[in-house]
């Protein structure tokens, strides 16, 4: 028996043997890579020694960081979520980029000129941007990418990114099953981008959108290049035929395991770019690549673990960093209910709570407390328009009571009835959801129930208007007060609380039609005082980016619709 | 022998055809689907995605294409990557998970033999309360627990190995002790158990007069036949082991296939739940195979029912 034993056990043996060869960065690989690539000596990715491997110019400059989870699609007219877009950021450039300051830059395009009624914007291409491949960055690259898109037959869920165009609504709704191909190549032809020559492009609006400048920075806006998506559809699922316009190329993809980014050489301005490269992993456990930047496996980390933030910010450690973000957390009040019908109600409910003490004892990752909508770090006319704006309500528990004993008697109620707190599983909106419910049992002796059910179940409840409070959270689109203001418009898709309020939609129409600065915002600036007093949500915090970085990094940014950025940066190593 | 083989390959295949539409039903009977976001994307967007993967025709029409697909032995697109198929998925990531599988399978069957060994053969004795002492702290300390912990001082505090990823052998060396501690100590207590049991039996005690030296009567007789629970056990642990742990896999950046099952029905990624489950099922009713066929080579009294008729 023993020798049978034996023999299984060898024979495992054998099987694990023969299996260690398929990691796909051990050594047969590397060897692999190097015949046929012999000019390169420079791509090994194993995390600790490529910062030790030299070539001829010294030390190599790569940056380590983690991505979290593989992304979706490396492809700009395909991509949606940050998981795709941090790397795509670094591998393509849009007609505009985004300065460090948060400034609309030139990118690809040198300048710009805009008809006066904000219809009309053409844009002048730089004379020397090519691809990583060699070809000129054309015009053309652009009106085809942006098709490409908003073509129905493709599926890109970020398609409506580009329904500011004129007929791109049209063209991309068309329905594939019923319409004609002559059909739909008209309603292609009547997009509105044209390619006046091979350095123009010339865009028409269906109508004036002020912050258009600013979305020309946003990936679904990058180009392809269009003679590689036609000859080979699929080239940008592998690193090998990769084709992009930005600082980085795409060296080597590990699919679920890692991303590798190169210097471009062919980017026009690769004097500015220090890093030789960026190498993206792909670790979805927080509290691993906490580990991984302790023992200095990454030089970057975000998103950190909550308790990390916790710890870090109370010691004041000068590796962490908080940024902005342009997202906020919120509850949405269910206005079709009683009592939540009541604006009183909810006003009271909302200012019965403790935002700072949620923020600081909570959530404890450096968010701010929120009273409005909109968050910090978005421009005013003059100056930031949350600052601007002020706190629009106030937390006062006596004016709470009072507000919720009128409501109530104005819905012929004596008491509040207990409700439920509807969140997605997870341990942070557990969390917020239990102060909350102990902050109105507190100070307004109203018992609530929480339910957490799985993030699908409750998009499905919210929309079939089976909750009474529910969370939610939104992350803003573009860096302009409307990508929260106009969520909650009569019927709008976003409005969870199916609130109706017709002066706030003639605001937010206004806000939406005019070119005028100042009327724009003072338009966003009176809907936003409605949406506070009525409080069909109830705002609890922004979020914030709280992330940690080697003190050896420099010349890093943060946009605040972005992901850190790293084109600038640079290592200085002692 | 062979008509068995092959009768069971028929059973197999009816088996998984039940599996894969029971999990279809079951998959699209659950709230959710895989296109939804915070708020809702328009209209024309969500229409043109239903199209692209054919979700907007009848069910039925779907599970026909499904079948289709399937003979061909395509698993189909997975819904929330444009880049990787649900082949690539198992292609690439059953490779890796077999390999940690395999490694941590080695370790628990090896000292959850020793250890259940030992511990029976010194039966409330200090290596007995060692030995059990292990296998409960394996049992019920979670393995993502463990890996932390590991992690923590291994990789750290002592700096002897990397944290995570799968890019050497010494990265494998973590995982691979994590993901064994559980089934190592099951095997431990199973076999503890299994051999007082027989180490009771009259046989051994004959054996024992009979003048036989002892450990030829513990690797002859005991062991041999108290290892059968274990072999049992073995399939579904081998199964469970190569397939793929999502929280070690989650733990230490492994690209592995253990995500699949967990992240395609929280993304209700349906083409990834069928592909997962019906890979999976696959697995399991070859080790099943596998088990009955070393049966008969453990125990020669065990006859393959097939071939007596």
């Amino acid at each position: 028996m023993s020798k049978k034993l034996l023999a299984v056990f060898s024979l495992l043996l054998v099987l694990m043997f023969g299996l260690a060869g398929c990691f796909s960065g051990d050594s047969e690989d590397v060897t692999k890579d190097d015949s046929t690539d012999t000019a390169d000596t420079s791509t090994d990715t194993d995390t600790s020694e490529d910062t030790e491997s030299t070539n001829d110019g010294g030390e190599e400059k790569i940056l380590h960081l983690n991505n979290s989870s593989e992304p979706g699609a490396l492809h700009p007219g395909l991509a949606e979520g940050t998981h795709d877009s941090w790397p795509l950021n670094h591998l393509f450039e849009g007609l505009t980029k985004k300065s460090p300051d948060g400034e609309v830059e030139p990118g690809m395009a040198e300048k710009w000129e805009t008809s006066e009624d904000g219809l009309e914007w053409t844009f002048f291409l730089k004379q020397d941007v090519n691809w990583s491949n060699g070809d000129p960055v054309t015009a053309e690259d652009f009106k085809y990418a942006w098709l490409h898109a908003l073509d129905p037959n493709v599926g890109s869920s970020y398609a409506y990114q580009l329904y500011y165009l004129k007929g791109a609504t049209e063209y991309n709704s068309a329905d594939i099953e019923a319409v004609s191909d002559e059909d739909l190549t008209k309603l292609r032809e009547e997009v509105g981008i044209e390619a006046v020559d091979e350095k123009t492009l010339k865009v028409t609006l269906a109508q004036p959108t002020p912050y258009f400048l600013d979305l020309t920075s946003f990936y679904t806006y990058f180009p392809i290049n269009k003679n590689v998506q036609e000859e080979n559809p699929e080239w940008y699922q592998e690193a090998d035929g990769y084709v992009s316009n930005g600082a980085f190329t795409l060296e080597e993809w590990k699919h679920k395991e890692s991303i590798t980014l190169k210097k471009n050489e062919n980017y026009y301005d690769k004097d500015q770019i220090n890093l030789d490269g960026i190498n993206f992993l792909m670790i979805e456990e927080a509290s691993t690549t906490w580990q991984m930047y302790r023992n200095g496996e990454l030089d970057f980390l975000y998103p950190l673990p909550q308790d990390v933030v916790g710890q870090m910010s109370e010691n004041d450690d000068p590796e962490f960093n908080i940024a902005p973000d342009l997202a906020i957390y919120y509850y949405n009040f269910n206005t079709e209910k009683k009592p939540f019908n009541n604006a009183k109600v909810r006003k009271a409910l909302s200012m019965a709570i403790n935002r700072e003490d949620l923020v600081e004892f909570v959530a404890q990752g450096g968010q701010q407390p929120a009273y409005g909508v909109v968050p910090e770090g978005i421009n005013d006319v003059d100056g930031d328009f949350r600052q601007n704006g002020g706190a629009l309500f106030e937390s006062d528990l006596e004016k709470a009571k009072a507000l919720l004993a009128e409501g109530l008697k104005e819905e012929g109620m004596d008491s509040m009835d207990e409700f439920v707190i509807l969140y997605n599983t997870s341990e942070g909106h557990q969390a917020i959801a239990s102060a909350i419910q102990e902050m109105w049992r507190k100070n307004l002796d109203v018992s609530t129930k929480l339910e957490n059910v799985e993030f699908q179940v409750k998009l499905d409840r919210e929309k079939a208007g089976d909750f009474m409070v529910s969370r939610a959270g939104w992350i803003g689109d573009y860096v302009d007060p409307m990508t929260f203001m106009d969520l909650w418009v009569t019927d709008g898709p976003y409005n969870d609380a199916n609130w109706s309020n017709t002066e706030y939609d003639s605001l937010i129409e206004k806000a939406k039609t005019t070119m005028d600065a100042a009327e724009r915002m003072d338009a966003m600036h009176q809907a936003e005082q409605i949406l506070m007093d009525e409080m069909p949500v109830m705002p609890i915090y922004f979020y914030t980016k709280p992330f940690t970085v080697k003190p050896y990094v420099k010349d890093i940014y943060t946009p605040i619709n972005k992901y850190t950025q790293f084109h600038y940066a640079d290592i200085e190593k002692e | 022998m062979f008509r068995y083989t092959l009768k069971r390959l028929g059973w197999a295949i009816v088996t998984l055809w039940a599996v894969i539409t029971i999990t279809f039903l079951l998959m699209h009977s659950i709230p959710g689907n895989p296109f939804a976001k915070e708020g809702t994307m328009p209209e024309a967007v969500y229409n043109n995605l239903q199209h692209y993967y054919n979700l907007d025709k009848p069910l039925v029409v779907q599970y026909g294409l499904y079948l289709k697909q399937l003979a061909q032995f395509d698993f189909g697109p997975s819904l929330k990557s444009k880049t990787i198929t649900v082949n690539d998925y198992i292609v690439n990531g059953f490779p890796v998970s077999l390999h940690l599988g395999m490694q941590a399978l080695v370790i628990a069957i090896a000292f959850g033999l020793i250890f259940g060994v030992i511990a029976s053969l010194n039966r409330n004795r200090w290596p007995d309360y060692v030995s059990m002492v292990l296998s409960i702290i394996g049992i019920s300390v979670p393995s993502f627990i463990l890996a932390t912990f590991l992690i923590n001082f291994v990789a750290v505090e002592w700096g002897l190995l990397p944290v995570a990823t799968w890019s050497s052998w010494s990265h494998t060396v973590l995982p691979s002790v994590s993901l064994a501690m559980m089934p190592m100590a099951y095997i431990a207590r199973l076999m503890r158990s299994s051999m007082l049991e027989v180490l009771g039996q009259d046989y051994i005690n004959t054996a024992r007069a009979k003048g036989i030296a002892k450990h030829m009567i513990i690797f002859k007789h005991a062991i041999r036949n108290a290892i059968l629970p274990v072999v049992t056990v073995l399939g579904i642990i081998t199964a469970n082991l190569v397939t793929g742990s999502f929280i070690i896999e989650q733990i230490f950046g492994i690209p592995g296939m253990g995500e699949m099952f967990v992240k395609g029905i929280f993304n209700r990624d349906y083409p990834v739940i069928l592909g997962s489950t019906i890979f999976y099922a696959a697995i399991l009713i070859f080790l099943v195979f596998i088990v009955d066929i070393a049966y008969t080579f453990i125990d020669p009294r065990i006859k393959i029912t097939g071939e007596s008729k």
